[in-house]
């Protein structure tokens, strides 16, 4: 086979870390995902602890403001970017497939480049703090501050690089979900019989294709003026001052839903397993879910209400912004609605989404009030907004990621997470979260403005802000929890077999972990609840007489995503070389242009299924 | 491909990529390069609109009557034909003729390299003239939005080539004019991107058209931002 004499011989079928790194299993890729959200937690919980360390007393000069900035602008790029985003991606990956019937995603090559870029984006932007220049402009790199004028070192420089490598696997994944929900699902899966975490995948892989391209335009011209001398964000120049800002929050709102919408369906189907019926209007969920897409691209300059848009500009904003919250209302009350009368089991994913759906709801009490324009400017850049976005997107995306995770856990290892630990888990991240952030809105009606390092005995903060601190505290020690049950759970938890939950929807029909080309035989789909209603369907027989796994072909590993991902990451670091040595960064930026190049013409030409895993069954 | 390649195709109709079992009945990649343009229309919405902001913030550089019309005219005409041999090479691969399908797709990337060399040109013309990345707002925000524009008309002009050049292994023919379906969707949506750019960045720009509209236009643009 031509396709075969190369560098390196394609991998058949690899073990161990090779088999990682060539891996186009969504099941892996979804694990990858999981792990790797996992760590930036983490990191991105040191970050948080240490500001709350420097906060915690007044004057303090722990870090200092330099780091602090850096510290806040880390803490919120990685939550965003490398933990919610990726942790909802390690999910649609491994279940989405499950829950439509598929064998696989559409692209599982594209599904693998996808990994890759937000792994190697991710690392980019990370590695600025070894060259002491993180990023400090804020999650947000507001132009003109961000300009070479306002933020001299290269930090900014990583952020836009990373950001971009990162965003090109998000559009991949985004175009890759659409595809894949849209076009294999399994016969009788209709749009209407998907599980709403389906639907939520679908509804975010469209504002994940619509939104990012513009986030993308806003950092390619912040790219061109730091690195070639444009002058878009230049003020003196004659630019507008707003540009960043309305391009930014164009993207930045419909980002939001992108990172609560996959939470609410993953409430939505944990909901009916734990009460034992069926989700009330599930229509109704399905349509606000769609309806909070559309709207979520007409309500970015509620982001911009002190700027001065004029009278019109932002009572027409602070309209939509309130009319935002009816369809999500509509969820809440579905969602009580599905509680109300059903025999309830209190289990550990339960309590989480049970957890998600109060705390989403005081965020979302507090999101209406900013929609009041005249309460928002006595709020804008206090703590009550630091204590509004954790409660929607700790107190929500978290939460409901959280219950994801002991939902799935037993599917994705084949062992029961232990309930004891994770009922301990609930509780500390429910005390340690209330205690950290609901003082905060205390703090913000004091007036203690966001984003400072450092605050002076007598404004009298000090005594919340150390108890805010203690909270931090408590949500660690919560997060240590979690860990502790995932590797213990992982290695000696109770085997969890195909339904633990008596869940209703296709992913539990099969073993856990699932084999490989995960359906023996394709289900056919007959209702919304397919494991609830079994005579009405069929699915997965327990015992299949012939069945010959050999003769599921499934798609062969390979490398040319890990390299065209890494081809793609090293132009942009060559451009963060060129600042430095402009021969040296043109020759890493121009080699790795052609490593890309050559990656597409392999991977072009490389047949799905390698003709030797083909060969081998008949031999 | 020898004797492998019977078994091949009776088992790949099994996996995730079998065109003609999709629940839509459309294939795939068809469906992502759709979904591509989509969001490649929100990549360029915000370019344009960025320009329409800063058009007239020339500072002491050249303002819009640098542009040369009539030559952008013929360079407009030239990918509009390249759209329409785009067409015929389709056609060509979608009846099996070979021959046909190579003339038009090689004239379609000859077209486009002739774009492109009409847009260096007008580059060149324009620096000399002092219309640069730096000169003002309005040479950025121009010559980042039509330089994008021209990149991706170069990967398009690649795309088209490596179907040439591939067409003669024998590995693109009649069974699979989807590949070259595809590529033409990219090539007709990045000509329409450019006809939207000729009206409202050029001809708009040269013939000063500040009628009613854009006053509007311009008066919903100050109240929003």
């Amino acid at each position: 086979m031509a396709a075969n004499i190369g560098i390196l011989r394609r991998p058949i079928a690899p073990t161990g870390v090779w088999g990682w790194m060539t891996t186009v299993d969504h099941k892996k890729i979804g694990v990858l995902y999981g792990v790797t959200a996992i760590v930036f937690f983490v990191l991105a919980g040191v970050e948080a602890l240490v500001m709350r360390a420097q906060l915690a007393q007044a004057d303090s000069d722990l870090v200092g403001a330099e780091a602090f900035n850096a510290l806040f602008t880390m803490h919120g790029t990685t939550m965003v970017f490398m933990v919610i985003m990726p942790m909802g991606a390690a999910f649609f990956n491994f279940m989405i497939p499950l829950m439509i019937g598929a064998r696989d995603v559409a692209f599982p090559r594209l599904n693998a480049l996808s990994y890759w870029l937000f792994l190697f984006g991710a690392i980019l932007m990370n590695v600025s703090f070894f060259n002491s220049s993180a990023p400090d402009a804020g999650w947000f790199a507001y132009a003109p501050l961000t300009s070479t004028e306002y933020s001299g070192s290269s930090g900014v420089d990583y952020w836009i690089l990373g950001l971009q490598v990162l965003g090109i696997g998000t559009l991949s994944a985004g175009f890759n979900f659409v595809v894949t929900i849209v076009n294999l699902r399994a016969p009788g899966m209709t749009l209407m019989r998907m599980p709403v975490f389906v639907w939520m995948t679908l509804i975010i892989s469209f504002l994940i294709i619509f939104a990012f391209p513009v986030i993308t335009v806003a950092i390619t011209m912040l790219l061109f003026d730091r690195f070639f001398g444009t002058t878009i964000y230049d003020v003196s120049a004659g630019a507008d001052p707003l540009l960043w800002q309305h391009l930014f929050w164009v993207f930045g709102h419909p980002e939001v839903y992108i990172l609560i919408l996959p939470a609410m369906g993953i409430v939505s189907d944990i909901l009916p397993t734990f009460s034992r019926k069926p989700l009330f209007g599930y229509m109704t969920i399905v349509m606000a879910g769609t309806v909070i897409a559309f709207m979520g691209f007409g309500v970015w300059a509620h982001h911009m209400f002190t700027v001065g848009l004029g009278t019109w500009a932002i009572s027409a904003f602070s309209i939509a912004t309130m009319g935002i919250a009816v369809p999500t209302g509509v969820k809440v009350f579905n969602w009580l609605a599905t509680l109300y009368g059903g025999s309830i089991t209190f289990k550990t994913p339960l309590l989480f989404a049970l957890g998600f759906i109060s705390m989403f709801m005081l965020g979302g009490l507090s999101g209406v009030m900013h929609a009041v324009v005249p309460v928002d400017t006595q709020q804008q850049d206090t703590y009550f907004v630091v204590a509004h976005f954790h409660y929607v997107l700790f107190g929500g995306s978290v939460f409901g990621l959280t219950a994801g995770l002991y939902y799935w856990f037993p599917k994705i290892t084949g062992r029961m997470m232990s309930e004891r630990l994770g009922k301990l888990h609930f509780w500390l991240m429910l005390i340690g979260f209330n205690m950290t952030f609901f003082p905060m809105h205390i703090l913000g009606v004091l007036g203690m403005p966001r984003r400072i390092y450092t605050y002076s005995g007598d404004q009298g903060w000090e005594g919340i802000n150390t108890f805010v601190s203690i909270g931090s505290l408590v949500v660690a020690s919560a997060i240590a929890v979690m860990l502790l049950n995932m590797f213990r759970s992982a290695r000696v938890g109770q085997p969890a077999g195909n339904n633990p939950w008596g869940a209703p929807t296709l992913e539990w029909a099969i073993p856990s972990p699932p084999p490989h080309y995960n359906f023996a035989v394709v289900p056919t789909v007959r209702s919304l609840y397919p494991l609830w209603d079994e005579e009405a369907n069929v699915v997965e027989p327990p015992e299949l007489p012939h069945f010959d796994e050999t003769a599921i072909h499934m798609p062969s590993p390979s490398y040319w995503p890990m390299l065209m991902a890494a081809g793609i990451t090293l132009a942009a670091g060559g451009l963060l070389v060129w600042q430095w040595h402009t021969i040296f960064g043109l020759i890493v930026s121009s080699s790795s242009g052609l490593l890309v190049l050559y990656s597409i013409y392999r991977w072009a030409f490389e047949p799905v299924i390698a003709a030797e895993a083909l060969e081998d069954v008949h031999h | 491909m020898g004797t492998g390649e019977p078994k091949r195709m009776q088992y790949i109709a099994q996996g995730p990529e079998a065109d003609h079992r999709t629940s839509t009945g459309l294939n795939n990649r068809k469906l992502l390069m759709w979904a591509f343009l989509g969001s490649d229309a929100m990549f360029f919405g915000p370019l344009i609109t960025t320009h329409l902001i800063n058009r007239t913030a020339t500072q002491t550089g050249p303002t819009e009557d640098i542009f040369n019309i009539p030559l952008t005219t013929i360079s407009t005409f030239v990918l509009l034909i390249s759209s329409l041999a785009m067409v015929l090479a389709l056609a060509g691969i979608q009846r099996g003729q070979m021959g046909q399908f190579r003339f038009w797709t090689a004239a379609t990337a000859l077209l486009g390299m002739v774009f492109i060399g009409f847009q260096m040109t007008e580059f060149a013309q324009f620096a000399a003239e002092g219309l640069t990345p730096r000169s003002s707002l309005f040479g950025s925000s121009f010559l980042i939005l039509t330089g994008l524009h021209g990149a991706h008309v170069t990967v398009g002009i690649i795309w088209l080539w490596s179907i040439f050049f591939t067409s003669y292994t024998g590995k693109i023919k009649q069974a699979n004019s989807l590949d070259v379906e595809i590529a033409g969707l990219y090539w007709h949506f990045v000509d329409i991107v450019w006809i939207v750019i000729f009206g409202v960045v050029y001809l708009i720009g040269a013939f000063g058209v500040e009628d009613r509209l854009l006053e509007h236009a311009g008066a919903a643009v100050r109240l929003v931002g």
